[in-house]
């Protein structure tokens, strides 16, 4: 029983981190209809720039703080310089265009910083916490209150604030937001920065127990995509559920069946889940046009 | 006369292989020209899958180490002739995507990524992972196809680069040959039409999952071979083949080209072939140089460089 608790908690610990990643991809596949796989490239900025803040000497919070700010900051840069050029362009480049965008920031990061692994000290201590047997780090536990919070925080965004509705109403139809007067072009350079700023806040958070370097972003990526497509795209509930729920299953098929194929159980459940809901767990169905 | 388009693809493609080695500065040149024979043989069938039907495919590479093991792993075995192999693995690929392809094929855009991106993902993981079969992460030695003794003992006295260089653009011709001849077959304009309008073409008749599941079960047998060929080749295959990366590689190619195009694709494999090579002078660079060409390629070259620059032509004339 301690053992399965263990492992639940490893699980909901990057689960955490999916869950991020693929709330990430909601917004801005919401915004945009794109699907940036440059998304893990933000989780790995948060981590490698607090660390490079942290060892010039910034203390942690500050050195967290200015990773998620300049991390949005490319995540505006990149909108403006790849994705808005685009506009328009079909799915296929699309994603040419983001998977170039991660390629290009993962070379980047191994100039500006290097090809190390680096970690800096947990925000709270490293001494386990003991829970009903099994025990839990104080860092999973600021993990999960991220999440927590990034997604209180968006959900009162997108549904209390008139900047939040605006990004909504564009979402559902972005001409039909043009001719009230949204500015679109804006909720979209918002939403990769909103995006590229939770990436770093993931990446900051988790980066004490996973550890980072210049290339640990495709992994996040494509577990975050995997989730959110698990939960239907575009959904955020359904991006928090799929991200916690390949994170739960990936520590229970390393925990009872084997931890080489931990990254497989994702992609077969994915694949089953698919097979009988081809639009994830919450998501709609759609209709065609013709 | 007038020379139908698909003459002139392989006419083109003809000329290119038999005329380039003039051009060669060394014999390391047959090597990448080789290589860009091969690459191109995976990017037609994506041309076929994505360019005709229209249907997106990230895990492509998984059918490459498949194809790329099987000659390997069957000669040692099961006793099969590596050449056998090579048909082994495609039938496998084959069939492994008439399963597969089923049920993922009922999936659009996004999520049709996602489902052949997780089943690349499991072949890789597979191959990486079951080391008393595969060897692991390190890779496994290929043994020689023998092809290369038999065409010299005809009288030829071709080098292992010169015989890799034009066998492999005899197979690329082959695969345009076929790819052309499939596009404007009934078959092909089915793929079209599916690709125009999936409504539209099941209202005329075209059992359209029938047609895609099709289109996925070649483009699958192209990468098999491409795979068998390049592991025949390097006398040597690890599992990087069948990785994330090489599958958008794949896919890159063929945009990069112009997906609608056989001799685009062809292109497109020579460009992202020989562009690593002339990056290596960039050293440390090489990445962020790779990424901001396919950023700029897709941002500027929307619909790929064949059919934009072919475009440019038409305009001037009109």
């Amino acid at each position: 029983m301690s053992e399965l608790l263990q492992f639940l908690f490893s699980g909901v610990t990057v689960g955490a981190v999916y869950a991020l990643v693929a709330l990430g991809f909601t917004i801005i596949y919401n915004a945009s209809d794109v699907v940036n796989f440059a998304q893990g490239e933000f989780v790995m900025l948060g981590g490698m720039i607090t660390w490079a803040a942290h060892a010039a000497g910034l203390p942690l919070p500050l050195a967290a703080l200015s990773a998620i700010v300049i991390t949005s900051a490319i995540g505006v840069a990149m909108n403006k310089l790849a994705i808005e050029p685009a506009r328009g362009a079909p799915v296929v480049s699309l994603i040419i265009i983001t998977i170039g965008a991660s390629i290009f920031i993962q070379g980047a990061a191994q100039i500006v910083f290097d090809k190390q692994i680096h970690s800096f000290p947990a925000f709270s201590g490293d001494a386990p916490l003991r829970v009903g047997g099994a025990t839990i780090l104080p860092q999973s536990l600021w993990v999960l209150g991220g999440a927590v919070v990034v997604f209180v925080g968006l959900w009162v965004f997108f549904t209390r604030t008139l900047l939040g509705r605006a990004v909504l109403a564009t979402s559902n139809n972005r001409l039909a937001a043009q001719l009230v007067g949204i500015n679109t072009n804006f909720v979209m350079t918002l939403s990769f920065a909103l995006s590229a700023g939770i990436g770093a806040l993931a990446g900051a958070l988790a980066t004490p127990i996973t550890l980072t370097a210049y290339n640990v972003g495709i992994g996040f990526a494509l577990k975050g995509f995997a989730g959110a497509m698990l939960g239907g795209m575009g959904n955020p509930k359904g991006a928090l559920v799929g991200g916690f729920l390949i994170g739960l299953i990936e520590a229970l098929t390393a925990g009872y069946l084997s931890s080489t194929y931990k990254d497989a159980a994702a992609f077969v459940v994915i694949l089953l889940v698919l097979f009988f809901m081809p639009q994830g767990l919450f998501g709609r169905k759609s209709t065609d046009r013709v | 006369m007038r020379i139908s388009p698909k003459t002139a693809t392989l006419l083109v493609l003809a000329v290119l292989v038999a005329l380039s080695p003039f051009f060669f500065p060394s014999n390391f040149y047959y090597r990448i020209g080789s290589l860009m024979f091969v690459n191109a043989i995976a990017v037609i069938g994506i041309v076929i899958l994505t360019g005709y039907a229209g249907q997106i495919s990230l895990g492509h590479a998984g059918f490459a180490g498949i194809g790329a093991y099987a000659c390997a792993l069957a000669p040692v075995h099961l006793g099969l002739h590596p050449g056998i192999a090579v048909f082994l693995g495609a039938a496998i690929s084959g069939v492994l995507a008439w399963m597969v392809g089923r049920p993922i094929l009922r999936l659009k855009g996004y999520y049709l990524g996602v489902a052949t991106l997780g089943f690349g993902i499991l072949v890789s993981m597979i191959l990486t992972n079951e080391r008393d079969l595969t060897r692991g992460p390190d890779g496994i030695d290929v043994p020689d196809l023998g092809l290369r003794a038999l065409v010299n003992g005809l009288g030829l006295n071709l080098s292992n680069g010169q015989f890799w260089y034009f066998f492999s653009g005899i197979c690329m011709i082959l695969g345009a040959w076929i790819a052309l001849n499939l596009f404007n077959s009934p078959a092909g304009r089915a793929l079209r039409a599916l690709h125009g309008s999936e409504v539209a073409a099941r209202t005329v008749g075209v059992d359209v999952a029938r047609m895609k599941l099709q289109a996925f079960v070649i483009s699958a047998v192209y990468a098999s071979i491409s795979g068998s060929l390049l592991a025949l080749q390097n006398r040597f295959v690890s599992p990087d083949i069948a990785g994330f990366m090489h599958s958008i590689e794949m896919v890159t190619m063929a945009v990069l080209g112009g997906v609608g195009s056989v001799l685009g694709a062809v292109i497109g494999a020579g460009i992202l072939t020989l562009l690593p090579q002339v990056l290596t002078i960039f050293a440390e660079y090489e990445q962020l140089v790779l990424g901001l060409v396919m950023m700029l390629v897709m941002i500027f070259l929307r619909e790929g460089l064949l059919p934009s620059i072919l475009k440019r032509f038409r305009g001037r004339d009109e």
